[in-house]
């Protein structure tokens, strides 16, 4: 590892006129470096994985890791585009939970379900709902942040409040449950073997590689970011591209719901309640940085990953439950500081 | 289109069309009017000053002239057709752009990036193509010959590189005119002057600029026309040849002013001394020894890495030396303290307002008396009327343009924010003021006053330390003590010439060479 943070950290002594074929290779080299950042953390938590329990290299147990953290790394790649911009969306936790709470309830069938739900619209408009609703909900706060330029973490943490209020509302504080296959169908499926849901975190994952660092858009996120003024001068429609990030943040906090719903069969009123912390750690330790501009959706990806190795690893290890938040927190801080060796600055 | 281009910008004279013409512009915010039927005429390949105080109108002409904002009455052409719309952002940057004071550059992106936001070479399925990019920008710079590697971040340039990338981005959109707001406030000599022969190279392969600064000596360097803003109005344009400097002053303010200079009083030998600061090294290594008497204006010159700064910073207790001491009346300060600095009687005008100086949401009465509590205070709580006796003398004693002492910081022009931060280096009555390039970016009227003060408070006894490369700050010390890559090299008694002083600031002796 040392090895390669000196390469990383020599080019600006290099002499800038050197050969046209070269430097292109090398910043590439340099960029993935900063992007891998966490790899070197990654295998040896592997490692450490491997010697607790053998079973930590199982493909069983690989697939098992990736399913436990699909829905929160669609959440942890939703606040990634919200924080790149420099704002932040707390309520993607409630978002998470409400959007499948909306379908079931104006699908399910009361009679099967002691008086919960409406049973108001056919089973097939389950998607289209959750999507539907997480749009809502991210165009409501692109209302109060973008249009009426409020602070963006009093206005997300009212809507949190809000939005948890709401389905508590309509589930009566109870859990939705008898879901039609409509719902469930993303959550539990499998494709090629493999948990759909995984594919579909992959899919997006790596689809917002592409977009955040290959086109216009996504790099108009990087430079409302930095600095807004400078975007606004360089012709980017700064109030469109924040309304769009905020209602695709939300969009994605409403599918990894659906992954969630999907999976367990059932919306409890309290799905997702307390994630956000979870999403702003895995965020921060994969390198986007709080104050906008900075950060990779790859980063993003080994920070969640890290972080649910991590909790297997002392899963395998027989941690009793009891001390399960307290190693969560312990492993937060722990990677944060793994970060910062492997990565050279710290996260802000 | 490069090729029409060049064949009218053999000279200054030839072509009748001005690249700008902004006439009887009139522009209201609220209810203050910004504007007032002013105009500004600039002909091609010529360097154009604007000038005038604070508040002059001179960045709302500005923000009108790069289409940020729409003139209330008149008209803008450029190159004798109007103005694009204002929706028109690439109609505009193809006519003009505008290096402002505040970076228009996003930190956290590569230069590469920077030149060609929004605007990314894309290949197939409209991605972005990296290697693309950074090879035309680095086709970019190398035409206008910047040296920078494009593929570092954007937040590892200098001030000076910074200027040279927004310039070359401003040239690459096609504009021949460029506005440049107040580009030297944060450079130092050598930086200066390296953007004044970029400035010139430009100049000869047809590019025009409206240069706008405080310094007036920059314009009679660098420019060719000079027109004069004053509350609101055009007041005058003319050939800097033709327009004295004192005519220059007179025309900015309405009235004559005189820059202070020390009523050369010799001390008398009896004088205490009551600052002596021994054998000190910062830990950059710039070394300083120096004894200042009581009622004394002892003057630091020196350029950017002179290590006047530094030196500045490690007496009052800003960084912690790495060797020597200070003492102030007899005491030794101890070493990287400021409370004890304080407690010893010093106040201090740091250099950079903004960030050590100020904290812009409170008010003026709030900042004035941060460092002394006690004055304010009663049995441990502090009494707002009691601050606000003593911010209300201070806004009388400087002239601070302000409603009163509970207007927040952040609502002063410069001028006026940089008297607050002098207010609160002498709210403690300090036996020893030093101040650290205290006019930078305050306009000539703020100036006058702000050196004013510090005749009056010699005056007091107070042993007075003017940390500078301003001419005018110099000229009011007794002596001033020239560094050059952290030594002192010259001491010049009062009377000094200014080619003597910048020569020897620039480590270059006139006499001996």
């Amino acid at each position: 590892m040392s090895e390669t943070l000196s390469t990383a950290a020599s080019p600006p002594t290099a002499p800038p006129p050197s050969p046209p074929a070269s430097p292109p290779s090398r910043t590439l080299a340099i960029a993935r470096l900063r992007d891998l950042a966490l790899v070197p953390a990654i295998i040896a938590v592997a490692i450490v994985g491997f010697i607790v329990n053998p079973v930590f290299l199982s493909s069983d147990n690989i697939i098992n890791v990736l399913q436990s953290m699909s829905e929160i790394a669609i959440v942890v790649l939703a606040q990634t585009i919200v924080l790149i911009t420099g704002k932040m969306d707390l309520s993607l936790e409630s978002t998470f939970g409400l959007a499948p709470g909306i379908a079931a309830w104006l699908i399910i069938d009361p009679a099967l379900t002691r008086g919960l739900g409406l049973d108001f619209l056919p089973s097939a408009w389950a998607v289209p709902v959750v999507l539907a609703v997480g749009a809502l909900v991210g165009a409501f706060n692109g209302l109060l942040i973008v249009r009426f330029g409020l602070n963006g973490f009093i206005v997300t943490l009212g809507m949190l409040i809000v939005l948890r209020g709401l389905l508590t509302g309509i589930s009566g504080g109870q859990t939705f449950f008898a879901l039609p296959e409509s719902m469930t169908y993303l959550g539990s499926a499998s494709w090629f073997g493999v948990p759909a849901s995984i594919w579909l975190s992959l899919l997006l994952f790596g689809g917002g590689i592409v977009v955040l660092g290959f086109t216009r858009a996504g790099r108009a996120l990087y430079a409302i970011g930095g600095n807004v003024d400078a975007a606004r001068a360089a012709g980017i429609r700064t109030d469109r591209v924040l309304w769009i990030a905020l209602i695709v943040a939300s969009m994605l906090a409403a599918l990894a719901g659906l992954l969630m719903s999907g999976r367990l069969a059932a919306v409890p009123a309290a799905q997702g309640s307390g994630a956000i912390f979870q999403v702003f750690a895995a965020a921060v330790i994969g390198g986007v940085s709080l104050n906008g501009g900075k950060g990779t959706v790859f980063g993003a990806f080994t920070g969640v990953l890290l972080l649910f190795m991590i909790i297997n690893v002392l899963t395998l290890a027989g941690v009793p439950a009891q001390w399960t938040n307290f190693l969560n927190g312990t492993v937060i801080l722990v990677a944060l500081v793994v970060s910062r060796i492997t990565g050279g600055k710290a996260q802000t | 289109m490069s090729a029409t281009r060049q064949a009218t910008t053999d000279g200054p004279v030839g072509d009748d069309r001005p690249v700008v013409e902004a006439v009887n512009i009139t522009k209201r915010f609220g209810s203050t009017l910004a504007l007032s039927e002013a105009g500004i005429v600039v002909r091609r390949g010529e360097t154009h000053a604007l000038v005038g105080r604070n508040g002059a109108g001179k960045s709302t002409l500005v923000s009108i002239l790069t289409g940020l904002h729409a003139a209330d009455e008149g008209c803008v052409a450029f190159d004798g057709r109007p103005a694009p719309p204002l929706g028109d952002r690439d109609g505009w940057r193809r006519q003009v752009a505008c290096v402002y004071q505040k970076s228009t550059i996003i930190p956290t992106l590569t230069v590469a990036e920077n030149l060609f936001l929004n605007r990314h070479a894309r290949g197939p399925g409209r991605l972005i193509r990296w290697s693309t990019l950074r090879r035309q920008a680095q086709e970019l710079l190398a035409e206008w010959s910047v040296d920078v590697d494009v593929r570092q971040p954007a937040s590892t340039l200098t001030v000076e590189q910074r200027q040279f990338v927004e310039i070359a981005r401003a040239l690459s959109f096609g504009a021949r005119f460029i506005i440049l707001d107040e580009p030297t406030a944060q450079l130092d000599g050598a930086g200066i002057q390296r953007l004044f022969t970029r400035i010139r190279d430009l100049r000869a392969q047809g590019v025009t600029f409206l240069f706008i600064s405080h310094h007036l000596q920059e314009i009679y360097e660098i420019c060719d026309q000079v027109t004069v803003f004053r509350d609101a109005r055009h007041i005058v344009t003319a050939p800097v040849a033709e327009l004295s400097r004192p005519a220059l002053v007179a025309a900015m303010t309405g009235e004559d002013v005189s820059m202070p200079e020390a009523v050369h009083r010799p001390l008398s030998a009896d004088v205490p001394v009551l600052l002596s600061v021994r054998d000190l090294v910062t830990a950059s290594g710039a070394e300083l020894s120096l004894e200042a008497r009581a009622g004394e204006v002892v003057g630091i010159a020196g350029g950017g890495g002179s290590g006047k700064v530094e030196v500045a910073e490690a007496i009052v207790g800003l960084a912690r030396p790495a060797g020597g001491t200070v003492t102030l009346d007899g005491r030794q300060l101890r070493a990287g303290s400021v409370p004890d600095a304080l407690a010893a009687g010093v106040g201090l005008v740091p250099q950079d307002r903004h960030r050590e100086g100020l904290v812009p949401l409170l008010s003026i009465a709030e900042n004035v008396t941060m460092t002394v509590p006690h004055r304010v205070g009663r049995r441990g709580l502090i009494s707002p009327a009691r601050r606000d006796a003593l911010a209300r003398q201070t806004i009388a004693d400087l002239a601070i343009k302000a409603a009163g002492p509970e207007v927040p910081v952040s609502d002063l022009s410069g001028g006026n924010q940089q008297k607050v931060v002098m207010g609160r280096a002498l709210a403690s009555d300090p036996k020893l003021l030093v101040l650290i390039t205290p006019t930078a970016g305050v306009d000539v009227r703020s100036k006058q006053t702000l050196l004013g003060v510090v005749d009056e408070v010699r005056g007091r006894g107070t042993a007075v330390l003017v940390v500078s490369d301003e001419l005018d700050d110099l000229r009011i010390c007794d002596r001033v003590l020239v560094m050059f890559q952290g030594r002192v090299v010259r001491e010049m008694a009062h009377g000094w010439s200014d080619n003597d002083l910048v020569a020897a600031m620039e480590g270059v002796d006139l006499h001996h060479v």
